[in-house]
């Protein structure tokens, strides 16, 4: 599939997690220098220039398994901490919001105004600070270079890879249930209404031509739906209104984010058979995640600023009684890194991952090597 | 023989009907289809490493044919995609780089050979059409589509040559229909187009659908048209030449809206175009709807 794809998917699930991340400290009233600490930590990470280097080179999409995982570190970017419950919601909210902006979009183009109105959305989280708001411009220009001239089957291409990812995946979101774009069966809602994507006319009328091109006949037709005509394209420019509203944030501090796992996904028997059986891919994932997370600076919490759990349930009750009944087929199973084989290739990613070290929460090991292997293991 | 093409949908009915084939199979098809030749029906299955041919029951594989690989991945994407029969001998197969292969297939065994590489498209080839109805003389046999929007008209005798070229308007055509000189053609902003084949000639716009087109579908003898979109619905229609005029029209018959559903296939079940069926994106499920 389209090897274009990793950028978008990338940006998009991360300015979700962003939102999910800036309504949650502000629910859990987190002071205000600590909660902008926090999202401009997160935010520097994420734009880091080697980072953008290598995630703008050509490839294939990899694993659910090997992307949450560089998520789980960008979570954890600064002194906030997540649970693994909490960690493993905000990550089912962010791909379901995604999946919806991509299955909604109206033209296959529009992907791309998804993606601006995430990024005009993590520039406005950081407008008092110019030196992340330079590195989040130049990957805006990074964007607007590598995907402004792209035809609308290049589009398609990337849009069906993306939705290839998502497919299966039905968590029900509750504030998408509330706003009836979801169904209880966790599909989403696709509206026979509305304005027609721009480029396309309102469906319902025939035009017949003879053979010198002149029309001789025009018939109506009613195709079962009531749409109308858009009032306009969005902006593909630096600065533009998008005109689109997928991408741009949901949530505020009265809608709380909740999702509720039961019935959620359906498995077909191929699935389960993926999960079992060794995964041929792991080593090209390895190769992945070393080459990405070697451009992932992480600043280290120095010792005078104090760090804090974030919790993305109401309460701590809440969070341990989602942990524990998380249902197998949804749990994110981490990579298991066999100690035994490929030791070269795993002292690689264990020696940048020491560069992530977590310092408040004490460990009780033998090596530095075990340590690490230990702490990757635990995701 | 329902055979939708989709990116979606192949790898649902292959590893469904043909568990030993997925199984097998090195990577995920990309599209399946049936070409129905005089003497033998062969299962084509197209990937991003390139084309397999099947005995129409999966047992046995008669060809591979390999894209060309670079290592590492290029920007743009390297696949086949668009499959069909023409003249009774041939296997046409697109790629992502524009070129349209032709592969000569005997009456039996695996002697299969690429004769042809036809090199009119400079985009990537999206869907492939052969005449499905009656076929006079001289006229075009085969409809090759791209993602420009432009398509090729074939005539294939011994040879493969070039009617003619209808040029693009800035949309995809996303899948091509050739019926009794007819060319259907439906693009990615939810228009129908009908054209001549012999001199390309604009006969009929539809706007059918309010998003993408991802399948058209003819019944050859009553030459009644079906098109699936990403906006839920198949819309019926019905083709037909004026004894008069020779104008060809298209009437609209029938909508059916599959709830919630981005269709990416849809064929008709049976040449009289009676029943149909259906399947979308998630939908792990082939929906058939039926005249009663």
């Amino acid at each position: 599939m389209s090897a274009r794809t990793l950028p978008l998917l990338f940006l998009n699930l991360g300015g979700e997690m962003l939102y999910i991340l800036d309504q949650r400290l502000r629910a859990q009233s987190i002071p205000g220098e600590k909660a902008r600490k926090v999202m401009n930590d997160i935010i520097t990470t994420m734009f880091n220039k080697k980072f953008m280097e290598e995630l703008f080179k050509p490839q294939e999409l990899y694993s659910k398994k090997a992307l949450r995982t560089v998520y789980d570190r960008l979570a954890h970017a600064s002194i906030m901490r997540l649970n693994q419950a909490s960690m493993d919601k905000l990550y089912d909210l962010m791909t379901m919001a995604f999946k919806y902006q991509v299955l909604l979009c109206p033209r296959p183009k529009d992907i791309l105004l998804v993606t601006f109105n995430h990024l005009d959305a993590i520039k406005d989280f950081i407008r008092d600070s110019p030196n992340i708001l330079n590195q989040v411009d130049e990957t805006f220009r990074q964007l607007i270079d590598m995907y402004s001239c792209l035809s609308a089957g290049e589009f398609q291409l990337i849009r069906q890879t993306l939705l290839i990812f998502f497919q299966d995946m039905h968590i029900r979101v509750s504030i998408f249930l509330k706003d009836k774009v979801q169904n209880s069966n966790g599909r989403f809602v696709l509206p026979i209404s509305g304005p027609v994507p721009w480029g396309t006319e309102v469906p319902g009328l025939i035009r017949m031509f003879n053979c010198n091109g002149d029309e001789v006949k025009r018939v109506e037709f009613t195709n079962g739906g009531n749409y109308i005509s858009p009032q306009r394209e969005g902006s593909f420019d630096l600065y533009g209104d998008r005109v689109l509203k997928l991408g741009t944030n949901m949530y505020s501090v009265s809608r709380p984010v909740e999702t509720h796992m039961s019935g959620a996904s359906k498995s077909l028997a191929s699935h389960t058979k993926e999960n079992a059986a060794p995964n041929p891919l792991a080593k090209e994932e390895l190769n992945f995640l070393a080459r990405l997370m070697g451009g992932l600076e992480i600043k280290k919490p120095n010792g005078s600023e104090p760090g804090f759990r974030l919790n993305l349930f109401t309460t701590d009750e809440e969070e341990e009684h989602a942990a524990l009944t998380r249902p197998e087929e949804l749990s994110y199973k981490v990579i298991n890194i066999q100690a035994t084989q490929d030791q070269q290739q795993n002292e690689e990613l264990a020696r940048i991952m020491g560069e992530f070290e977590v310092t408040d929460q004490p460990r009780q090991s033998t090596s530095k090597g075990d340590d690490l292997l230990a702490m990757m293991d635990e995701l | 023989s329902l055979l939708s093409t989709s990116p979606f949908f192949p790898l649902l009915y292959v590893t469904a009907n043909y568990p030993m084939l997925a199984a097998t199979a090195p990577f995920p098809p990309f599209q399946a289809s049936w070409c129905v030749l005089p003497s033998r029906v062969l299962l084509v299955l197209t990937s991003q490493k390139g084309i397999q041919m099947y005995e129409s029951d999966g047992s046995i594989m008669v060809y591979w044919h390999a894209l060309d690989v670079l290592e590492p991945p290029p920007a743009q994407a390297v696949f086949a995609r668009g499959i069909a029969a023409a003249s009774g001998r041939f296997i046409c197969v697109g790629t992502s780089s524009g070129l349209v292969l032709v592969f000569d297939i005997p009456s039996k065994g695996t002697n299969i050979t690429l004769s042809e590489v036809l090199q009119e498209h400079r985009d990537s080839i999206t869907d492939i059409a052969s005449e499905v109805g009656e076929n006079p003389d001289g006229a075009a046999d085969l409809v090759t589509a791209d993602d420009s929007g432009a398509l090729c008209v074939w005539r294939s005798k011994e040879e493969f040559s070039l009617l003619t070229k209808i040029s693009a308007f800035g949309w995809t055509c996303s899948s091509v229909k050739l019926w009794n000189g007819v060319i259907a053609a439906g693009y990615g902003n939810g228009q129908i187009r009908l054209y001549e084949a012999t001199s390309g000639a604009l006969r009929a716009t539809v706007s059918a659908h309010a998003r993408w087109i991802y399948a058209l579908d003819v019944a050859p003898l009553t030459g009644k048209l079906l098109s699936g979109a990403e906006d839920s619905y198949v819309q019926i229609w019905k083709l037909s030449r004026s004894p008069d005029t020779g104008d060809i029209e298209i009437e609209h018959c029938h909508s059916e809206c599959v709830t919630d559903t981005q269709l990416c296939g849809a064929r008709f079940c049976d040449p009289e175009g009676n029943s149909f069926a259906a399947t979308g994106y998630d939908l792990s499920e082939i929906v058939r709807y039926g005249q009663v």
